[in-house]
């Protein structure tokens, strides 16, 4: 068993209280009938490993649940593309945990709808990429609409809670209101205008997707305008556009603080992007326990708490508040995962995020290279060939 | 596929327009909601889409027997009875005011 990826003595975090991981994202699959631009999964997700067997899912969730996780959430790639989330969704519910199905909607027959639900599912998030069917088909590269409006009502009529998510970016964003109508007419319990973060394939894909101010003022306002109309019958999360904020949001709470992910092939990080950074062995749960790996491993243990921040963080009174942002955005933009997220404007790099939105607000947009869609022969280019 | 967990436990549930209890209002737990005891956390959690309350031991104990069958009364004398300890009324009242405006219960 290769122990390199392990502290043995209690170094460094040695101060830090660890809590329990209470929220595990379970990514059962990259597979995906979808092809977003803005895919949260790696750019190499080709060359992961073979994905657990259910089995070593029903263990992971085992042992999540003993160290505290409440919130499972399945997710992917498209997690219907897994023959055994029926299995899975009854383990969970056995084991006490609140389950979420994190889904495009694709691959979610009447049947399953049902057979979910008396697993013991508690909740489903349906994805749309846009209200107009020609959009969102383009934005996913696939003809998806009706199928999802379909999936939508079927959600709502086997009574489960539902969120509706919508990645908004440049070239959504003008249609906030058509896609809060759409919401409404779903009847959905919350809406989550999830404005587009920019990593992965968001970041390659980014001179398309950043908004204006001017269209991020407007679908502020609308959403404004929706909730004084709607009242309490609908949630509307209106998902803080970090680049054009003046300080980093507090990412995942903090780097093993509460979020646990497991990919597909049983690598567990800190977030479902932290395999991009460099020099960190991502520690696997096909080697060692969950517990070992988010209480003893290197790689949980390096941003936890905030001796590893330099400055301006390491004075900054609201280091415990925002964690110093982002790992992987500070790496993204600066090559240097210690550093300030330049989302904030105390940051030295702060000027990296200034010009990707100054650019934003040009007429024409200087553009490093066309669209490029969430698909494997495209992961593939990014596949470093393994040492 | 997307995931954006960072405002799953920042945010807070359905804020409704606050109503005052009485003795005889029958409380609910909503249906968007899960009462559990998290062992690990030694606490009662409300469990919802994507997120999660963590309640003190008396909201704890007041939810669990938030039951759509129950009036306030009969919740507080089982209360009163459960923890040896008298006047319990006003405490369980402006809590489930809370509550409701959280979006957490509604009255039958």
């Amino acid at each position: 068993m290769d122990k390199a990826g392990l502290n043995t003595a209690d170094q460094g975090a040695s101060s830090v209280v660890i809590r329990p991981p209470l929220w595990l994202l379970a990514e059962l699959t990259y597979k995906c009938p979808l092809h977003c631009v803005y895919c949260s999964n790696p750019l190499d997700y080709a060359s992961a490993g073979k994905e657990l067997s259910t089995a070593e899912w029903v263990r992971v969730l085992q042992e999540g649940r003993a160290m505290g996780s409440a919130q499972l959430g399945f997710s992917g790639g498209e997690p219907l593309m897994r023959d055994d989330l029926i299995e899975l969704a009854t383990e969970g519910r056995k084991l006490g945990y609140y389950s979420n199905l994190i889904t495009s909607g694709i691959g979610l027959t009447e049947a399953k709808i049902k057979a979910l639900k008396d697993a013991g599912l508690d909740h489903i998030q349906v994805s749309f990429q846009d209200s107009t069917k020609e959009l969102n088909d383009f934005l996913g590269s696939t003809k998806t609409f009706e199928l999802k409006q379909k999936v939508a009502h079927l959600v709502k009529a086997y009574d489960y809670p539902m969120v509706l998510n919508v990645v908004i970016h440049r070239l959504n964003i003008d249609h906030i209101e058509k896609i809060l109508e759409l919401a409404q007419s779903i009847g959905v319990d919350y809406l989550e205008l999830a404005n587009s973060q920019f990593y992965g394939w968001a970041f390659l894909n980014r001179d398309h997707l950043i908004p204006t101010r001017a269209q991020l003022t407007a679908a502020e306002a609308a959403v404004q305008r929706f909730r004084e109309r709607i009242g309490d019958k609908m949630r509307v999360y209106f998902v803080v556009p970090d680049y054009h904020a003046s300080r980093p949001k507090a990412c995942m709470n903090g780097w093993g603080a509460v979020f646990v992910t497991i990919t597909p092939d049983g690598t567990v990080l800190p977030c479902h992007e932290a395999k991009m950074l460099p020099g960190i062995r991502f520690p696997n749960v096909r080697e060692h326990s969950l517990k070992t790996i988010w209480h003893d491993s290197d790689a949980f243990n390096r941003y936890r708490g905030n001796s590893w921040m330099k400055d301006p963080c390491k004075t900054c009174p609201d280091k415990e508040k925002d964690f110093g942002g982002c790992r992987c955005q500070a790496y993204l933009l600066t090559g240097d995962a210690t550093n300030t997220d330049p989302v904030c404007e105390l940051a030295p790099h702060h000027y990296t995020v200034e010009d990707a939105v100054a650019n934003a607000e040009r007429e024409q947009p200087k553009i490093t290279r066309p669209l490029v869609f969430r698909l494997d022969q495209n992961s593939k280019e990014f596949c470093k060939p393994s040492a | 596929m997307r995931w954006r967990p960072t405002w799953s436990f920042a945010r807070g549930a359905m804020s409704d327009p606050t109503m005052k209890p009485a003795s005889t209002t029958i409380p609910a737990i909503k249906k968007l909601f899960r009462l559990q005891w998290e062992e690990v956390q030694q606490k009662h959690v409300l469990l919802y889409p994507e997120g999660m309350v963590q309640l003190n031991q008396s909201a704890g104990e007041i939810l669990k027997r938030c039951d759509g069958v129950r009036s306030v009364q009969e919740i507080t004398t089982d209360l009163e009875t459960a923890f040896n300890h008298k006047g319990l009324e006003p405490e369980v009242l402006s809590f489930l005011e809370i509550a409701h405006g959280q979006g957490w219960v509604e009255y039958r």
